[in-house]
Parts: structure tokens; sequence; C-alpha cells
């Protein structure tokens, strides 16, 4: 009696057009999805009554560094594009919709890159540390690694990312091809405080320039403040030494700011009064307002969230019960909370945040939904602990115009048609 | 309510720029002028790092079409890549076309950026004499300085940029936006 009370409890609705309470991923969870079935989650029983006969003999040898199965060896980065006449200008996109949980394989990290990938040989490799300071040092990779090191979960979003919803016409790619300048990783390595407290800064500093060893010799000026409070020397990626298209040996780490200041390949830092407006600081990566002044030092990425399934190529099937999944972030700290809407943003309901919800990480928010087979539009809006909310397409285009090009958070919409197809539309 | 402007004010102030938490075991080794001389490549908006030498727009233009011209265009006006002249005037209208000239803000990072990486092949290549020549190129195509005016360390960052007044910081006063 009981389980079935709980249960008639955990489905109850919370919103228009069959979204329900979001109680059915904590507490009865597994049951309930034992028993009711999600739509896509209904393999033929029959099938398995058989063992199968590569069970009988033995299989593959171990090996030194493991590859995932042969079929997921589609599952890629995409939108691969450089400038003209160069081959490492430019970005691949992380395929959002193709990954569940919160960390993104290292070998998936989106990557945007302005001369390419370096290759680093890590004995040759310094770090030099002056300008502003008492004493200017240089650090091998050797000495990093005997400093305390912390681990962190940070996403790093590009603020060129998601772009493409500025434009009138919805753009028609996946999850991944259009928030895909977007990843998740445990990063590990020494907090920067502590490599410039050695060198000691000057009471004057108030910034620093970060600087790669890329043939773009990439540069980006960071606010002392930032420095000192979470930025990390980053060494380790997922547990492993850094991948080269993500700053093998070193790269800087600025939790919550936009990608391209966390400078990749770092091998200088100057410690400055004032920034030093380089070229992807003032030409680039600056925000153009409608009456045509430009923000500089947009550093913050602000609260967004996407849903990554159902959506683009990842179609509805028959009629029934399904889990939205999806993922949300801030820059400013903690996701607080994240909505949902089946019903094209009419009536909203809570999502469920998956454990750890993590400052300036990404958190995987689920949702259940009963789809009755006709067509849906769904999105979702986050919420984070500084009280911002993700605004609406109509909402970030009135408040900031169409020459933005960067910071574009607003809430994106799937609509599922009848036969279960999903498109991307402005809503 | 808990602005992100409140949110900067508070990180700034509670900021002495000393941490106190962690210590390290002191392994960095001190950096001789030298060293430093040769990596420390950047300029700052006042000059500060701009070397000694000198450079002309008739030879900056020399070297623009045997070094630039395929990336940037006849007389930087872009194709393939990006377009480095002209846009003047087109930032409040509903195409802006940012260039060197209408939209940066400060002469000396035409230096910086030009000596650090371009040409895009062969990065930092180029000497400081011809790295101050095709910046005059560029600044004369943009109108911004005179066919004889001279660029070096003194001259550079006095030049004035069209767009330099119409830049707002976000940091750290960050306006609400």
């Amino acid at each position: 009696m009981l389980e079935s009370k709980s249960k008639e409890a955990a489905l109850e609705s919370v919103a228009g057009n069959g979204l329900l309470h979001r109680r059915i991923f904590i507490a009865q969870g597994t049951a309930l999805l034992g028993a009711g079935g999600l739509g896509l989650l209904t393999p033929s029983l029959a099938a398995a009554q058989r063992l199968p006969n590569l069970a009988k003999v033995p299989g593959k040898s171990m090996s030194g560094y493991g590859n995932r199965s042969p079929y997921e060896a589609h599952i890629e980065r995409n939108n691969i594009l450089s400038y003209p006449g160069t081959t490492g200008s430019g970005g691949s996109w992380t395929p959002l919709e193709s990954l569940e949980g919160i960390i993104t394989p290292s070998a998936l990290h989106f990557e945007r890159h302005h001369s390419g990938v370096p290759d680093i040989k890590p004995e040759e490799h310094r770090l030099l540390i002056h300008g502003l300071v008492d004493r200017p040092l240089v650090f091998d990779l050797d000495a990093l690694s005997r400093y305390p090191m912390v681990s962190r979960i940070q996403f790093i979003e590009c603020s060129g990312n998601s772009r493409v919803g500025e434009g009138a016409l919805p753009v028609q790619k996946t999850c991944g091809g259009l928030h895909g300048l977007l990843s998740c990783s445990e990063w590990s390595g020494v907090p920067l405080s502590i490599l410039l407290d050695e060198a000691g800064v000057d009471p004057k500093a108030r910034w620093l320039l970060a600087e790669g060893a890329d043939s773009a010799a990439m540069t980006r000026s960071v606010p002392m403040a930032k420095a000192m409070d979470d930025a990390l020397i980053a060494l380790y990626q997922n547990g492993e030494r850094l991948r080269p298209s993500n700053g093998y040996p070193m790269r800087l780490l600025l939790p919550g700011y936009e990608g391209n200041a966390s400078i990749k390949w770092l091998r200088r830092i100057k410690v400055t009064s004032g920034p030093t407006m380089t070229r992807n600081e003032t030409a680039e990566y600056t925000d153009t307002r409608p009456d045509g002044s430009s923000l500089l030092f947009t550093f913050e990425m602000e609260v967004k969230s996407v849903i990554t399934a159902p959506s683009l190529g990842r179609s509805m099937r028959q009629p029934g019960l399904y889990e939205i999944s999806g993922l949300a972030w801030s820059g400013a700290g903690r996701i607080s909370k994240v909505e949902v809407s089946v019903d094209g943003g009419k009536s909203w309901g809570l999502a469920a945040l998956a454990d750890p919800v993590l400052s300036k990480s990404f958190t995987r928010f689920r949702a259940a939904w009963r789809w009755n087979g006709t067509p849906a539009v769904i999105m979702s809006r986050a919420f984070d602990e500084s009280g911002a909310q993700q605004p609406s397409r109509k909402q970030l285009l009135e408040a900031r115009g169409l020459k933005r090009n960067y910071h574009y958070n607003a809430i994106q919409s799937w609509k599922i048609a009848a036969n279960g197809e999903v498109t991307n539309v402005h809503a | 309510m808990f602005t992100r402007k409140s949110l900067w004010l508070c990180s700034l102030f509670s900021a002495a720029f000393v941490s106190a938490a962690q210590e390290g075991p002191g392994l960095g080794v001190q950096a001789t002028p030298a060293q430093i001389a040769a990596w420390d490549i950047s300029i700052a908006p006042d000059g500060e790092g701009l070397p000694a030498g000198s450079g002309t727009v008739v030879d900056g233009e020399v070297l623009y079409l045997a070094q630039c011209v395929a990336c940037h265009g006849f007389e930087g006006s872009g194709n393939p890549n990006n377009q480095l002249v002209g846009g003047h005037g087109s930032l409040s209208g509903p195409r802006p076309v940012k260039t060197v000239g209408s939209y940066w803000p400060y002469a000396t990072t035409v230096f910086d950026y030009t000596r650090r990486a371009m040409p895009y092949a062969y990065s930092n290549s180029l000497t400081d004499d011809q790295v101050y020549s095709v910046t005059a190129y560029l600044l004369f195509l943009n109108g911004i300085i005179d066919k004889e005016d001279v660029m070096d360390a003194n001259t550079l960052p006095q030049v004035e940029m069209p767009n330099r007044d119409n830049f707002v910081l976000a940091y750290p006063e960050n306006p609400d936006w």
C-alpha cells in the first residue's frame, strides 16, 4: 500500500503537458523506472535469455592505455573549422548530446586555438613570473609538481559559445553543435597564489598578464584579485597530465571566467599595475552594445543551461515516460535550481539536481515527462546562488542587442514533432 | 538583491593579495635580467616594453605586400582573413566592421600583436623595425597618421585611436547589463 501511494505521489504532475515531480529521481526512482519503464529503456528481454557465443571464448588482452569501444568511435568533436589557409586556428566542439554526468572526457574537451597545438617537451618548458614582484622566478614542471596541489571540477566555456542563437532563424544543429564550446573536467594543479606569494607581489600590482607558448603567444590580462582567489596552474586533467590540446604541460585555469582567459601552454606571467590591452581582450572578446560602445573585460560566464536529451538527433519514439536530461552551470558559483517547461514556457516545474552540485562546475539536472505523443516545445532555465536567472532569448536580445557576439546565455528550446523528431526553435 | 556588482566589490575588498592558507616548498629559481629581457615581449598601452628602432609607412607598404597581403587583402581590405582597414562609423549600425582603424583602442596593441603572432606561418620573425613599419602602414591606411610620420617607442604610444573612448570597463566597475 505504502509503495503504491508513494508511487502515485512521485508521478504527480508539477507543470503543464505531463511534466512530473522531480521526486521520481530522488526517492523511489529506480523502482519506479523498473516498473513503469522509460520510453527509451525497453530492450527486448527475450534476447537476453540465451548467453551470446562471445562470452564463451577468451577476449582481448590487457593494454597499456585503454581505448573506448569501437562501437562508440563515431562520437567525435564536431564543427571543426579553421581560418582560411590555416589548420589550427579555429575550434572543435564537444558532442554534449552524447555524454552523461558532468565530466567531459579529455579526448572530447572542446578546442579553441589561435595558432594550433604546440609540441612542447616537458623538460624544456619553463614558467616565468616577473614584473611587479620582489623576486622574479622561473619554475620547471618538476618543481611545480612538488607544490601542494588542489583538484577542482570546473567548466570552461568559450565566450563565443551559442552565439548562433542571435540569428533570426534557429540553426539546426545538435546540442553540441550549438553549445559545444563548453566542457567540464577535474583539474589538478598548484594554486597560483602560492607562486605569486613566493615571488612577492608589489602592493601596486592590480593585474597580471598571462602568456602562452603557442605560435600566437596568446595573451590575456587577469585581475590580481582573481589570481589570488581561485586561479590554478593546472597540470592534470581528469587524473592524467593535460592533453596537448588543453595546454600540456601547464595551463592557467580561471574558474567561471570566459575560456579564452585560461591561457593554455602557459609560459609567462607578468605582474602589472594595469591591463596590457592585448589584441584578444580589445579587438576580440569585447562586447559591442546597440549604441556602438563596447565592454572590456566581461570575464564571468553567466548562468545558463541546455537540454542534452531529448535534443536534435536524439529523437523521441512512442508516447510514454521519458527522462529530460541537461546541464546547468554559472561562472558566479553554484546552481541553485533548474526549471523545465514542456509546454513552450507556459508553465515550469523544478528539475532534480544530481549530486554533486559544485561551484563553477557543470550540474546535471533531470526531469520526468510523460509525453502524450503530440507536438511539444521543451526548454530549461537555470538560476544560480548569486540570484541570477537565465534569460529568455527575447529578454537577452532586448537588453543587449544583436552585436555582442559573446556571452550569449539565453534559454534554447527544442520542438518535439508528433513523430518524435527534434528541432531547434526560437520560442 | 545580491547583484553581480556587489559580488565583485566583495572580492576586491577581501583581497589583500597575500594568500594565507598554503605555502609552497620555495622551488622557484631566481630569473636573471637577461632571461626576462628575452622573454618579455608584451607592450603596455603606455608604451612600456617598446623596443628601440623605428619604422615608416613606405617601408611598411613594401613589407605588407610581401608578407601580409595574401591573407589580409590589398591595403588591408581583408579576405580571406581579417579586414584591417576601414569600417569607420560602422559600430553603431547594424553590422559593425571591426578593424584596426574602426575598433582597436590602443596603437601599442598593433605592435604587440603583429610582433608576437604575425605573419601567421612565421610568428615572431619580423625585426622590430619591420614591426614598427607595418604598424605605421596600417595606421596610415586607416587615416590615423600621416604618410611622413615615423613610428618608434616615443611616437607610437601617443597615437590616438579613433574608437578609444568608446570602450567601457566592465571590470572592476561591472555595470549592470
